[in-house]
């Protein structure tokens, strides 16, 4: 077990080497200037260039980059050059509603898309099961803008069932999580669905039917435990999204998280942010694959992780 | 001359108070929406469109200008004088202001505030606004640690020496980055200052939740009495623009900070239900394209006015929804020098071939129009294109990233045409000589400078320096006579194409009082939080 987990690690710590190398690289090679950016239009060129020692980057890309790995490892991630508050700073604020809309939104996927998936899969072929498949390719296919805006008018502008978005409790969790969860739901109802219709023609399922087990006891002790196992690694993936990915529903709804920073900072061209975000994505998708693999011997045993 | 007409009409209704206006309620919460998050509240770094008006609220300056007008009026200066050559400048402050955090504030405060903004440490995108200071040079070369053109009288008395005339030096000390801040506060927060600003303006700031939300709450000890009216505006931060008018509708927001989204503007605006919470209000700012004058064929005066009177001004008015108004030469009409009588190059296409063909260059000629790539600049770009296609004059567009622009703008040989789309040019201070210098002048006709026709005019630039030598406040008419003649005197030589002046719209709901010049007001962009109040 230990092994594996170090070995995991390191893996890890090789790829977020990678992906910092390469956001570092791409935006060292945009033709933005953060100098002459911080510096304003009236500034002379020796302001610029002051400005450019000031903040190292008139030395070359290695130097920067080691000098960057060097900060991180300390914790530190830089300062924002339009906030001029530290990246840390600016990503803590928003990490707590981030992990809450995670937490709730991938629970309504779940939630959703294993229900759906297990309904399609045990009335396969009928209508119910054409009509749910059906909507689980509009929810993954359908622009999240749209969806998030006609969410947001019919439950809380016509129905006014919940707060017209912002950051609070319950309530204003619901709204941009079900959305998600909707949206999002397909992948795992179509998953569940298709490896949830490969164990129901399982032998040993035909045996448990045989010995006269009741239908239930069939599907959510026989069926679910083995069908459920590739959606695991699916919510490894989806931690990286919810980290960071969610800019158009968090933008919809005034949610205060990851995605919203990533957006501005992108738009801005706020160089330390950027990175900062992408290292934090790149960690969250890390880490949520390794907990996924840790998982799944969990749930099934024959899976030994000591083998791979 | 409509505006000023207008701004006197304002200045009226806010100041004699006539039967008609409503009289201005104390109290009341307001709560304002933005998407972006506020970037830094320190005065001497913040420098956009959201936390200009914040910062003005948060602090205060010598100066200030009347609300909802470009009206120059004294603020922690109760009073001041110039010397006859224009040199000196010597202020009296008010006795009695003080800070947030109690304590009095002093001529050495003024002082040190200003030595904060210049020094290169502080990276400050306003230093360069007080060049014109004695000593300026020395300490942004790292030599001295203080401004040694101010000087400090006594705890109510400062000089400033100027190295030369300067009849915008005022306005300067109107600008944020002149704001006056505690020196202790500042040594306190260090680089996070922006994040716990301390001043003497009519709000302080409250609580402050990053990426959430900012409170403003009135400063009770504000030396103007009886101002702000508004006992606390709510910020709320990370808002959609299009959620934030459907919030307004609901009565849950009072102004909605970043307007109509262009999609939804016409639906808006011609909305009846919709329309008396849209506020207008002029920019001072104007959208135009440089023609490269040292480049031929635009080194030909008839080539350059032929474009001028080939491109439809109202059809590119039209492209951005009626969110601006043509213009016809560099000032926009909010500031003092436009002048209303001037026509401009008419829209004449048979007349821009006319001269094409006096030129030697009937058949037209190819091109190259360097655009910013972000909507709607490249929509603006083809429109510009297709008219000039009409006169046969043959343009590629180029569409390329802001930087890119900009640096290719100021070279010799590339970018004969720049549309100054989404980068040039707003006036940081309501004055016409804010238009000249840097985007007109020759000292802006240089490598990495803004001035992109690399238009150079000695004698307009001789004029223009003596215009600014006026600083003597007798001399502010004929001053302002003399900028206007220069406008209309660059446009003889047609170095642009001056295309619209973008107006600004603020939504705002039905329990908001207060002019609406306040809300669109030229100087405390966007709103002048100070003033407004709740009905």
């Amino acid at each position: 077990m230990l092994p594996f987990i170090c070995r995991r690690v390191g893996y890890a710590l090789l790829i977020l080497l990678g992906v910092t190398f390469i956001t570092y690289l791409l935006l060292f090679l945009l033709p933005a200037d953060p100098a002459r950016q911080i510096a304003g239009r009236s500034a002379t060129p020796e302001v610029v260039s002051a400005i450019r020692a000031q903040l190292g980057l008139d030395q070359p890309f290695y130097q920067q980059y080691v000098g960057y790995l060097g900060h991180l490892l300390q914790g530190d991630l830089g300062r924002s050059y339009i906030q001029r508050t530290a990246v840390s700073e600016l990503i803590g604020a928003r990490l707590r509603p981030s992990l809450e809309l995670m937490a709730a939104g991938i629970g309504f996927e779940l939630l959703i898309g294993i229900s759906l998936g297990m309904l399609a899969a045990l009335k396969r072929d009928s209508f119910a099961d054409k009509l749910l498949m059906a909507f689980s390719f509009v929810g993954v296919s359908a622009p999240q803008f749209i969806a998030a805006m006609l969410f947001l008018y019919f439950f809380a502008v016509q129905l006014g069932w919940f707060p017209l978005g912002g950051y609070g409790g319950a309530s204003h969790l619901m709204l941009p999580a079900l959305t998600l969860g909707l949206l999002g739901s397909g992948w795992y109802s179509r998953m569940v669905r298709s490896s949830m219709i490969d164990v129901l023609h399982q032998d040993f399922i035909r045996t448990a039917r045989a010995k006269g087990l009741s239908r239930a006891r069939v599907i959510f002790v026989h069926v679910l435990p083995n069908a459920i196992v590739p959606v695991i690694p699916m919510i490894g993936i989806d931690i990286g999204v919810f980290m960071g990915g969610l800019v158009v529903v968090e933008s919809v709804f005034g949610w205060p998280g990851i995605g919203q920073l990533a957006w501005q900072s992108i738009q801005q061209v706020d160089i330390p942010v950027i990175v900062g975000v992408t290292t934090l994505s790149a960690v969250a998708i890390v880490l949520g694959n390794l907990l996924a693999d840790l998982l799944i011997p969990l749930v099934d045993p024959r899976i030994d992780i000591k083998q791979h | 001359m409509k505006i000023k007409a207008l701004t006197l009409a304002v200045a009226a209704t806010l100041f004699t108070t006539p039967l008609w206006a409503e009289t201005p309620k104390s109290g009341g919460n307001l709560v304002v929406t933005y998407q972006n998050d506020v970037a830094t509240l320190d005065p001497a770094i913040g420098y956009d469109w959201q936390n200009w008006s914040m910062i003005k609220s948060l602090f205060g300056r010598l100066m200030d200008y009347k609300p909802g007008t470009t009206e120059l009026v004294k603020s922690l200066a109760e009073d001041y004088s110039v010397s006859a050559d224009g040199l000196v400048y010597s202020f009296t402050l008010v006795k009695g202001v003080k800070f947030q955090n109690g304590r009095e504030l002093v001529a050495n405060d003024v002082k040190y505030s200003l030595e904060r903004t210049v020094n290169p440490k502080t990276q400050s995108p306003g230093a360069g606004f007080f060049s014109s200071i004695v000593g300026y040079d020395d300490m942004t070369a790292g030599k001295s640690q203080t401004l040694s053109g101010v000087k400090v009288v006594d705890d109510q008395h400062l000089t400033i020496t100027l190295s030369a005339p300067n009849a915008t030096f005022l306005h300067i000390m109107a600008i944020n980055f002149a704001s006056v801040v505690p020196k202790e506060a500042v040594e306190q927060w260090g680089a996070d200052f922006g994040k716990h600003p301390m001043g003497s303006g009519a709000f302080s700031l409250g609580e402050w939740k990053l990426g959430q939300k900012l409170e403003l709450i009135k400063n009770p000890n504000y030396f103007q009495k009886g101002l702000p009216y508004v006992d606390k505006i709510t910020f709320e931060i990370g808002q959609d623009p299009t959620v934030a008018l459907l919030r307004l509708n609901k009565g849950e927001v009072d102004i909605a900070g970043d307007g109509v989204p262009p999609a939804q503007f016409l639906q808006f605006k011609n909305d009846p239900a919709s329309k008396p919470l849209l506020v207008t209000g002029n920019q001072l700012q104007t959208g135009y394209v440089t023609l490269k004058t040292t480049l031929p064929p635009f080194d030909n005066l008839k080539v350059r006015q032929a474009i001028n009177m080939a491109i439809s001004k109202e059809r590119i008015v039209r492209i951005i929804n009626g969110r601006a108004v043509p213009a016809n030469q560099p000032l926009p009409p909010a500031m003092p020098g436009y002048d209303t009588q001037y026509k401009g190059l008419p829209y004449d296409v048979e007349g821009a071939k006319k001269l094409l063909a006096d030129a030697g260059l009937a058949k037209g000629f190819d091109t190259e129009l360097y655009v910013m790539n972000t909507d709607p600049q490249p929509r603006i770009a083809q429109s510009i294109q297709q008219d000039l296609a009409k006169v046969g004059i043959r343009v590629q567009i180029k569409s390329l990233a802001q930087a890119n622009v900009i640096a290719a703008g100021s070279s010799k040989d590339q970018a004969p045409m720049v549309w100054s789309g989404g980068m040039a040019w707003i006036a940081d201070f309501p004055d016409p000589s804010n238009f000249y210098g840097p985007i007109l002048g020759c000292s802006g006709a240089v490598d990495g400078g803004w001035n992109w026709a690399l238009y150079c005019n000695k004698a307009l630039d001789e004029r223009a320096a003596k215009a600014d030598a006026m600083a003597r406040p007798e001399q502010q008419a004929e001053r302002t006579e003399a900028w206007k003649k220069i406008f209309t005197d660059v446009m003889a030589d047609a170095p642009w194409v001056p295309i619209f002046n973008e107006q600004r719209f603020t939504v705002r709901s039905k329990r908001m009082g207060g002019d609406d010049a306040l809300y669109v007001d030229p100087v405390h962009v966007p709103v002048n939080y100070d003033y407004i109040w709740v009905k």
